[in-house]
């Protein structure tokens, strides 16, 4: 199984006939998602490629019956595009704007979960979602997934999940789903709720982790990790060496004071039980060790 | 972006939050005009983005022209925790009654913001809040509803401070959450918040963060220039476009992502390195910006070895080393490169790149490989 999504979710795309928004999408249709519409105020009417083009997202719904959008507009708008889907009913909504000033974010968050708390909000700043095989929302290249199972990945850093997904699927270990949850302040899913997905998720089998300094989720997690998580856990957490005051090219990945080091970070991960490793291709190799010990 | 104390003062201006008249000097006679205008006592202030000023002799108190040029030829020029000063804030020096801290930032695991109070100002912050956390009163607002003058009366009440200042601070407060929301800043704060015996209160220190994703909508912004790093290849970079923090090892380091380029630092070091600087080149890691990243990396004297390490995922890797082919032949490198290329289409790119292989312009398969290569070859 997968989480989140699966080869029936039906998606439309916020910016279909912006050029980002039509390579992703046309990609994401590609490799097997129902991209069902595009929204793009002012195109309604038009189409890309065959997919129909809305005016709103409200209309689209209506006409194709999306339940997941993959938000892919400038950083000024994404906000309102986010709301938009929301107020639309969609359930799933995948944002990888970058850039987002924060205020934005931080109220689009809480009006989601004032407003909208049946919508779930991925990124932004993320690379998206992909469940192998079946569906692939974002900016993930497919190529680099290995359908199967058993090893659900999820992470902060786009780069450290594609390195992730690569260095399993060359070993042959494929993955379940693999959800990015970006690089941001305010991401609307974190990594508790991928991970407890993971464990009611029977085809998963064991979860890597992919951290980075900043903020205190990954502490979180470790806590979550502890107390609720059954299954083998590895992890790797980017960023030991950065200094501290410096935003690590994430807006979200900034050591304050002692708050957000990556040492912090490994030490309460190792207390939860989790394979800390030092870097992205020991994580990869864990892995592989455990999934073949599994049997 | 941190601003200075003075630009943060203009920027509070804005928002209706008072300060001291003063104004800014860049030498001892204009440090000594500006006093004549705010009016003796003055306090000279060093302009620099680090904390401590007044330990470090930075801030000085003046009751004539003679001791504002003294105080301003002492501390222009002067090293603080490794910032030159090349500015003073000249202010006129306020009677103070109180001293108080208020801030706002976003609390992130509470994905809220956060407001701090302290009747206890005019000292670190985090020290209060390690000996006296019971001290800081503070509020949780939900962007949602932003902070009313009746929230934040009760703050100003459950804060402790003195019944004269309440209705001021209050107002405050208010007029400073707008400045933490509509100045799209990541931080506001002001220590020492002070009250003066005539009861006012206003603004002794101003910290403030800016969010630099909203500079769209803040075209004001640019007239805060100067703000910018006074690390040159950090200057430089920023002019390219590209996403740089200098650091103080010897191997150059370009990557794409900002966690593939972080996790390059760390395995660098891992292997007995030291990184000279993050970049992050984005996804793309085509030759313009391939040719601006060892534009940046060659203008860094410290730089040793090249480690360029690039993952292709949608950017197919072959057409990852062409750009690099070509930036290689636009750019003269000072320091032997080591290149690790892998994801999507690697065996074809490395077939790309083995021509053009020297004993400056290596490859290795993986990142630890690549990684050790380079260290050595930094030595």
């Amino acid at each position: 199984m997968s989480i989140f999504v699966d080869e029936k979710t039906t998606v439309l795309v916020q910016g279909l006939t912006g050029g980002q928004g039509r390579f992703h999408g046309l990609r994401n249709r590609d490799y097997g998602t129902k991209v069902v519409a595009g929204v793009t105020p002012g195109k309604g009417g038009t189409d890309v490629d065959g997919i129909p083009v809305y005016d709103t997202v409200a209309q689209a719904v209506d006409a194709t019956g999306a339940v997941a959008s993959f938000v892919v507009v400038p950083p000024r708008f994404a906000c309102d595009a986010i709301l938009e889907s929301a107020a639309a009913g969609i359930s799933f909504i995948v944002c990888i704007t970058e850039g987002i000033p924060a205020q934005d974010e931080a109220l689009a968050y809480n009006r989601l979960v004032r407003e909208f708390p049946e919508t779930r909000l991925l990124g932004p700043n993320c690379p998206g979602i992909i469940s192998p095989g079946k569906t692939n929302i974002g900016i993930t290249s497919g190529d680099i997934a290995l359908a199967g199972g058993p090893v659900g990945i999820v992470s902060r850093s786009g780069t450290l999940t594609y390195q992730a997904l690569h260095e399993l699927s060359q070993q042959g270990v494929g993955q379940t789903t693999c959800v990015g949850i970006g690089g941001d302040p305010v991401p609307g899913t974190n990594f508790i709720d991928c991970l407890a997905e993971f464990e009611a998720d029977p085809d998963t089998r064991a979860v890597m982790m992919i951290g980075e300094i900043g903020g205190s989720e990954e502490e979180r997690a470790a806590e979550f990790i502890g107390a609720h998580m059954t299954k083998p856990v590895v992890a790797y957490i980017a960023g030991v060496t950065a200094p501290p005051g410096r935003k690590m090219g994430h807006a979200g990945a900034i050591i304050s004071g002692s708050q957000g080091t990556a040492q912090a970070k490994m030490e309460a991960l190792s207390a939860a039980g989790v394979h800390v490793t030092a870097n992205p291709t020991e994580a990869g190799e864990k892995m592989v060790e455990i999934v073949r010990g599994l049997g | 972006m941190d601003l200075y104390e003075y630009q943060g003062k203009q920027y509070f201006a804005r928002f209706g939050i008072p300060s001291s008249p003063g104004g800014i000097a860049d030498a001892a006679e204009e440090a000594v005009e500006q006093a004549e205008q705010a009016g003796y006592p003055v306090v000279v202030k060093a302009q620099v983005k680090v904390g401590g000023r007044g330990k470090a002799g930075g801030i000085k108190l003046a009751g004539n022209p003679g001791d504002v040029r003294q105080a301003a030829d002492a501390i222009l020029g002067m090293d603080i925790k490794g910032h030159t000063v090349h500015r003073v804030w000249v202010e006129h020096a306020s009677d103070i009654e109180k001293e108080y801290y208020a801030s706002f930032t976003l609390d992130r695991p509470a994905k809220l913001h956060l407001g701090m109070l302290s009747a206890a100002g005019g000292v670190e912050i985090e020290e209060v809040a390690a000996t006296n956390p019971e001290a800081i009163a503070r509020l949780h607002v939900n962007p949602c509803d932003g902070l009313d003058e009746a929230t934040a009366r009760r703050w100003v009440d459950e804060a402790g401070l003195d019944e004269v200042a309440r209705d001021g601070a209050a107002k405050l407060l208010v007029n400073l959450y707008h400045c933490f929301v509509e100045g799209d800043c990541d931080l506001v704060e002001i220590n020492p918040l002070i009250l003066t015996p005539d009861g006012a209160v206003h603004a002794l220190d101003a910290k403030v963060t800016l969010d630099e994703n909203a500079a769209f909508r803040h075209p004001e912004w640019e007239l805060l220039a100067g703000t910018e790093s006074e690390d040159p290849r950090e200057k430089m970079a920023k002019e390219k476009g590209l996403n740089y923090i200098g650091l103080e090892g010897t191997v150059g380091i370009i990557a794409n992502g900002a966690g593939l380029a972080m996790s390059t630092l760390d395995v660098v070091n891992q292997v007995g390195g030291a990184a000279a600087n993050f970049l992050d080149i984005g996804g793309g890691a085509n030759a313009a910006v391939m040719t601006a990243a060892l534009e940046v990396i060659n203008a860094d004297p410290s730089v040793r070895s090249i480690l360029v390490n690039i993952f292709g995922g949608i950017t197919r890797v072959d057409d990852v080393a062409t750009g690099v082919i070509e930036a290689l032949s636009s750019v003269e490198i000072r320091s032997p490169i080591v290149l690790r290329l892998d994801g999507t289409n690697a065996e074809a790119g490395r077939a790309l790149l083995a021509p053009h292989l020297s004993d400056r312009v290596l490859a290795e398969p993986t990142m630890l490989a690549a990684a050790r290569r380079a260290v050595e070859l930094a030595r």
